[in-house]
Order: structure tokens, then sequence, then C-alpha cells
């Protein structure tokens, strides 16, 4: 079974990276562009089988390594 | 007093930290990532800057995930005296000994150069050679040294006296310019400062050997 979890940055915690894109962006020409929010995707192929098992194990998997959870937040999709 | 030094992959500090704890007076041993205990009797661990890992994932997640930091978990759990510099300092944030985070410096940008810092509280084993406000010059040379924490953990920080190091002109976004903080039983310090880069008349500045003597000092009493 895939999954694919992606970690962003919290609401509110400042992300420096983002704004360098967005300047650059702006640098470019590309108009209009507000707020940009830089984080990661890691997808992982499981050998769990069951949806609801496999969520279960990812997210165990994100609280402790995936996300610092201090300023980072995820989202797991499955399958 | 007996000190251990942590080597990561990747880690390139470490033996820097080891002359600055046997020039304190500390008798040092090497401690290989891959090991699942720490030698017997050791006062405290270093933990020393570097990529370890190559900061993949985050500055400091994988190591913090090693073996040998589970042991270093316990040891400060039973109330043993840890030291984490730069690097090391993300190592600690991401093992929950010390709160907050470390992310990406505010101007982007890799930063090595002496900074000045002012000493926050001489209340730990780590500063006791200091005076509380005394201004000393130390290196930094980091990407991620932007210390990240919340109006609450400030205010708790603050209240404990556990901000151990502030910049004087705060360098890479760091929250109330924090540079360095304690643990709740003041046994834990981590810094981004490199103390063992100012710690003999060589490096250009001696700032940093007061820490060591500090340390040294104090444990050798204990």
């Amino acid at each position: 079974m895939k999954a694919r979890v992606h970690v962003m940055l919290k609401d509110g915690v400042l992300d420096p990276q983002g704004q360098a894109v967005a300047h650059a962006l702006g640098t470019l020409g590309f108009q209009g562009v507000g707020e940009v929010r830089q984080g990661k995707v890691i997808d992982l192929d499981l050998a769990e089988t069951d949806r609801a098992a496999a969520e279960a194990q990812v997210r165990e998997m994100c609280e402790k390594l995936l996300a610092n959870t201090v300023i980072e937040r995820f989202d797991i999709e499955i399958g | 007093m007996k000190a251990a030094v942590l080597v990561f992959p990747g880690s390139n500090c470490d033996r820097d930290l080891a002359v600055a704890f046997r020039n304190a007076g500390a008798e040092v041993t090497m401690v290989w990532h891959k090991d699942n205990a720490l030698p017997a009797d050791v006062d405290v661990v270093g933990i020393p800057g570097g990529f370890s890992f190559g900061d993949y994932l985050r500055c400091g997640a994988i190591a913090a995930r090693s073996p040998i930091t589970r042991a270093v978990i316990e040891h400060t759990h039973r109330g043993g005296y840890a030291l984490g510099i730069c690097n090391g300092f993300q190592v600690l944030t991401e093992t929950g000994i010390l709160p907050g985070a470390l992310m990406r410096n505010a101007g982007l940008k890799f930063i090595c150069k002496p900074v000045d810092l002012t000493v926050e509280t001489a209340d730990s084993a780590f500063t006791a050679c200091y005076a509380r406000g005394q201004g000393i010059t130390i290196p930094i040379a980091h990407h991620d040294g932007n210390y990240v924490a919340d109006a609450d953990l400030v205010a708790r920080l603050r209240d404990e006296d556990r901000i151990a190091f502030t910049y004087q002109d705060n360098p890479n976004g760091s929250t109330a310019g924090i540079a360095g903080i304690l643990s709740e039983n003041r046994r834990v310090l981590g810094l981004m400062p490199h103390p063992e880069r100012a710690a003999e008349p060589a490096h250009g500045g001696t700032d940093g050997a007061a820490l060591f003597r500090s340390l040294v000092g104090a444990l050798a009493l204990a």
C-alpha cells in the first residue's frame, strides 16, 4: 500500500524559504503572488494492506520522525 | 570528571569538543552513534556540531533517533549532564530534551562569524564562571540556528531563568534573540554558538573556555 505524507510548517511559523521563493517569483515578473509556504512530500511503500492500519502506522511515523510537531503539521494520503 | 563525546556520520566538531573538555581537565571518551550505551560513570555527554546524517529530513532529526541517543535521553532522565553545541542543540530539541525547534536562518544564509553574546544566567554548571550580563564573543557557524519558541515557552524560559545566552545583534531571527537554553533541571545546555572554537588563544578568542571550566569545576566537586 502506498502512502504520501505532506509536511508543512504550522500556520504562524515564519517560513523564510517560502518568502525567498515568493520574492524570486516577483523578480521573474509573476504578478499577484501572495504568501508562499514551502513543505515536503514523503512517499512510502508499505507492506500493510489494511487502509486504517496503514494510516495509523504512518501517523505514528509522522509523530515520531517525519514531522517535527513543534513547528510542523502533516497530512496523510493513503492509496 | 568523565565526558563522552558522541560521533555521528557528519559530525565535524567532535574532536574540537573533546580537546576543549580535555584542556579543562576532563577525561574524554568518543562514542560512536551505533553504540547502545554510554561508558560507565559518564558525568556529561557532549553532542558536537556538524551535519549529522547530512542534515537529511531536518537538522538533527536522524541523530535524535540513533541508538546512542536513546542512552543519552536515559542519562538526562537520570539527572545526567549534557551539552549540545550547534547540531548538538538541534539534536537535543529533536529529542524533546530541550523545548522549541531550530529552523532555517531568517536571512536564509549560512552564517559563519564571531558574534557577541550576553550571558543571561550564571546559575548553572555551564555558566558559573561567567557573570550574569557579561558580554562574550563566540563564533557561530550554522544555516539552521533560528530558534523558534511560542510566547508561552519564552515566558516560561524567562520565568525559570533558563535562557543561558542571547545574541546582542540577532543574526538568524531567533525568538527573543535566544542563542542557548537550559533544561528544567539546568543540567542540559543547548546552544548554537561554538564555545569550543573560542577556547584557546590560537583560536583568536578564549571566551568559550570558561564554559568548560565551569562544567568541569562543578562536576569535579559533585
